[in-house]
């Protein structure tokens, strides 16, 4: 990989540039540690996907040689997939952090929530995840959400406030000017806080190729048993698929996105190393969610509509 | 055009755009995001799908951009939206601003991180009310490199004349306001011409074209004449068997540059100390600059915590607590004399009182109001505000960031106005007293 780094000239006091990566990992990194030192209670939201992980390795990064001074949250949706929580567990491990659990499972187990026909847990997540900040009390939230990722979130603040119901309103949104973050809140009130905003989904694999960051072995092409349900390839498992008329193949793929497998689909790819995945993604002409995210698809306004409702 | 295929590294841009409402602002985003190949096919289809629905013939560009439902569904650009695209030469980041006048603060908000301004005007129309408007912002606001993009040449035949005589008329006035400085390129955003591919309807035309001309802009940082400095974030201390004795200043260098041997002073409580280390996210460096995010160690174990600022001993900014700044209002609720707020400058929040309004723009004719008594959303004025604490705060002439606060209402924590201390452009000299001035400076 070609690295054209940050060029300082001979002379002294002579002009001096960083890389686009370096540029937005110090702008995350200075997001990170004013959550630290503005806020009581901060979690970062941890899936186990790329963009949670890249928020994980800049938090380590932002505080070394100290430990990160937040916890981890994992919405989980009951129907992940297996490697992403073997990679979470590990991670948490090595790095000697704490993780809370929102369970969707749990909710749906006790009567409070009902599984839809579709069998998509993705809209499910919203009362596990609001209720968590609230019992909890975390009063800054991280998420890995991008502006690239969707026209709503392209209209979306570094430092989102959310109110008692974590609702976001996008008309009453508070302008940001320059690095002056403003965090005030009322007691609970939360605010949702992205440092990879100003990030693309190239920037981020970019990254993690410099960093030679691990990810979960669902993001390179491997064989799997799948089959086609509106257009996307989805793994066959015990959360509903497939189902009638509905036929489970062998396909090289990998994924783009990691999220609930009922909604998540898989590309094919025959891309099984970080250098190859970048050439697939600058080469293709899908957005990551077009591809690969059912969810997303059910209307126009999907995005902005589970955010305001909450949704990370 | 093609997307960015190599791994390499290159450089960010931010720029802002500006334009009034149907100056072709969207048509010109949406030239640049298509031909940079930056909208992709699923998002394309999605845009196809919603104008079809709707009766339109083609696909409507600005549903590319206008990303909310109330924006959709009254066809008009109501905040800011943040857009990326890539060249192999350059990242950009485009905080697209809404045009209107009622949306002032929009473009404050777009322009206070931008190293560019895109100005455009109607070839037709020329210099407007609202491009002098737009260039007083960006003079105002201090953003480097000012563009103005003369758009529908195709509507005035290509004439080199309509071009330059717009050019001129533009650069002087915005000559005039300190805009240091300013690109002229005749475009049609519609046709293409000058916008990525260069135009071979306007052969009169020398230089770059738009894209072009975002690609070679400098970006980097002149640290010859900038003062360091680092607002401290937070206090980094592992106490572990490794790092038993590890205490760090972590922050983001606001401006210029800090080496290990340093002295430096922290202000306000004026200690001073050596750096005898730089950490950058983990790793030790000799020197680093702005904007890189560090952790400072020092030879001495004084009081720092978040809020303070470490400044080279031998260029410090004095502290105060009266700071006299121009102003953008930027909420709804008025901003009043005797208003009780919070300032937060750098990494520190303290209380404030706002003591005086001199005087407030009008950006019609740049004449100035004195003794508005208050401001309302999207004024621009002079504030004198008094600090319940001393703050080492820089001319923001000199310096963006630590020359910058923006001021909070304790009562529900809305962010109310953006300031910019010290003078303000284009004033030849200090202004005594704005209340007798009749001129446009404030």
């Amino acid at each position: 990989m070609t690295t054209t780094v940050a060029t300082v000239s001979e002379e002294t006091g002579a002009p001096y540039t960083l890389s686009h990566l370096d540029a937005l990992e110090s702008e995350a990194v200075h997001i990170f540690r004013e959550v630290a030192g503005e806020f009581e209670r901060p979690v970062i939201l941890f899936s186990g996907g790329k963009d949670s992980i890249v928020m994980l390795h800049l938090a380590l990064k932002a505080f070394a040689p100290a430990t990160i001074p937040f916890s981890l949250l994992h919405v989980d949706t009951g129907h992940n997939f297996p490697e992403v929580l073997q990679y979470r567990d590990r991670t948490v491990a090595e790095h000697n952090l704490r993780l809370h659990v929102a369970s969707v499972q749990d909710y749906i187990d006790r009567g409070v929530l009902r599984e839809r026909p579709d069998g998509t847990r993705n809209p499910l997540q919203t009362v596990p995840l609001t209720e968590k900040i609230q019992t909890e009390k975390f009063d800054a939230v991280f998420g890995g959400g991008r502006r690239d990722e969707e026209k709503a979130r392209a209209k979306e603040r570094v430092f989102s406030l959310r109110d008692e119901f974590s609702q976001w309103d996008p008309r009453r949104q508070r302008p940001e000017l320059w690095q002056l973050y403003n965090g005030r809140h009322a007691p609970g009130e939360h605010v949702r806080v992205f440092p990879l905003s100003n990030w693309t989904e190239l920037d981020v694999w970019q990254y993690i190729a410099r960093e030679g960051i691990e990810l979960p072995q669902i993001y390179f092409a491997h064989e799997r048993e799948v089959f086609q349900r509106a257009g996307m390839w989805l793994t066959a498992g015990e959360w509903g698929g497939p189902r009638d008329g509905e036929t489970v193949e062998k396909r090289l793929v990998r994924y783009r996105t990691v999220g609930d497998m009922s909604c998540t689909g898989a590309v094919d790819s025959d891309a099984t190393t970080l250098e190859a995945v970048i050439t697939e993604i600058a080469a293709s002409r899908l957005t990551e969610r077009g591809a690969t995210r059912a969810d997303d698809k059910m209307s126009e306004a999907a995005m902005e509509d589970r955010k305001r409702e909450g949704y990370f | 055009m093609s997307t960015t295929t190599e791994l390499t590294e290159t450089t960010l841009l931010r720029f802002a755009t500006a334009g009034s409402v149907d100056d072709g602002k969207s048509t010109l985003v949406g030239r640049l995001l298509h031909d940079s190949k930056s909208v992709l096919t699923d998002q394309l289809e999605a845009v196809q799908r919603a104008s079809a629905s709707r009766g339109q013939e083609g696909p409507d560009l600005a549903l590319l951009t206008d990303g909310l439902r109330a924006e959709r569904e009254q066809g008009i650009t109501i905040d800011v939206a943040y857009r990326y695209f890539a060249t192999p030469r350059r990242r950009f980041i485009l905080a697209d601003t809404p045009g209107h006048v009622q949306y002032t603060r929009n473009m404050v908000t777009g322009a206070s991180t931008a190293e560019l301004t895109v100005i455009l005007v109607d070839a037709r129309n020329g210099v407007v009310e609202q491009t002098r408007r737009h260039a007083a912002i960006a003079a105002l606001l201090r953003v480097p490199h000012v563009v103005l993009a003369v758009n529908k040449m195709d509507l005035v035949a290509y004439e080199e004349q309509v071009f330059a005589r717009i050019a001129e008329e533009f650069t002087a006035y915005a000559s005039e306001l300190g805009v240091p400085e300013i690109t002229a390129i005749p475009i049609s955003a519609l046709a293409g011409d000058n916008v990525v591919e260069p135009s071979a309807n306007m052969d009169w035309y020398g230089g770059p074209t738009f894209l072009e001309h975002l690609e070679s802009v400098p970006v980097s940082h002149d640290l010859a004449h900038c003062h360091a400095r680092l607002p401290v974030q937070y206090v980094i201390r592992p106490q572990t068997a490794e790092h038993p004795d590890y205490r760090g200043y972590a922050g983001q260098i606001a401006a210029g540059t800090f080496r290990v041997g340093d002295s430096v002073t922290v202000l306000p409580s004026g200690r001073t100390t050596k750096v005898t280390g730089i950490d950058l996210l983990g790793k030790p460096v000799e020197a680093a600059h702005t904007p890189q995010s560090v952790t400072l160690l020092l030879e001495d174990d004084i009081d720092i915590s978040r809020g303070d600022l470490l400044v080279p001993s031998k260029d410090a900014p004095a502290t105060t607590q009266d700071i006299e700044a121009t102003v953008c209002h930027v909420a709804d609720q008025p901003l009043t004399v005797g208003h009780r707020v919070l300032l937060k400058h750098g990494t520190r929040t303290v209380k404030a009182i706002v003591k005086d309004i001199p005087s407030r723009l009008t950006l019609d004719d740049l004449s100035l109001h004195p003794h508005p008594g208050q401001l309302v959303a999207n004024d621009i004025g002079r504030v004198k505000v008094r600090t319940a604490q001393a703050l080492p705060v820089d001319s923001y002439a000199d310096s963006r960031r630590t020359g910058s606060f923006i001021l909070i209402d304790p009562a529900d924590g809305t962010t109310l106005t953006a300031g910019m201390v010290g003078e303000s452009f284009a004033s030849p000299e200090p202004v005594k007293d704005e209340a007798e001035d009749d001129g446009w400076d404030f």
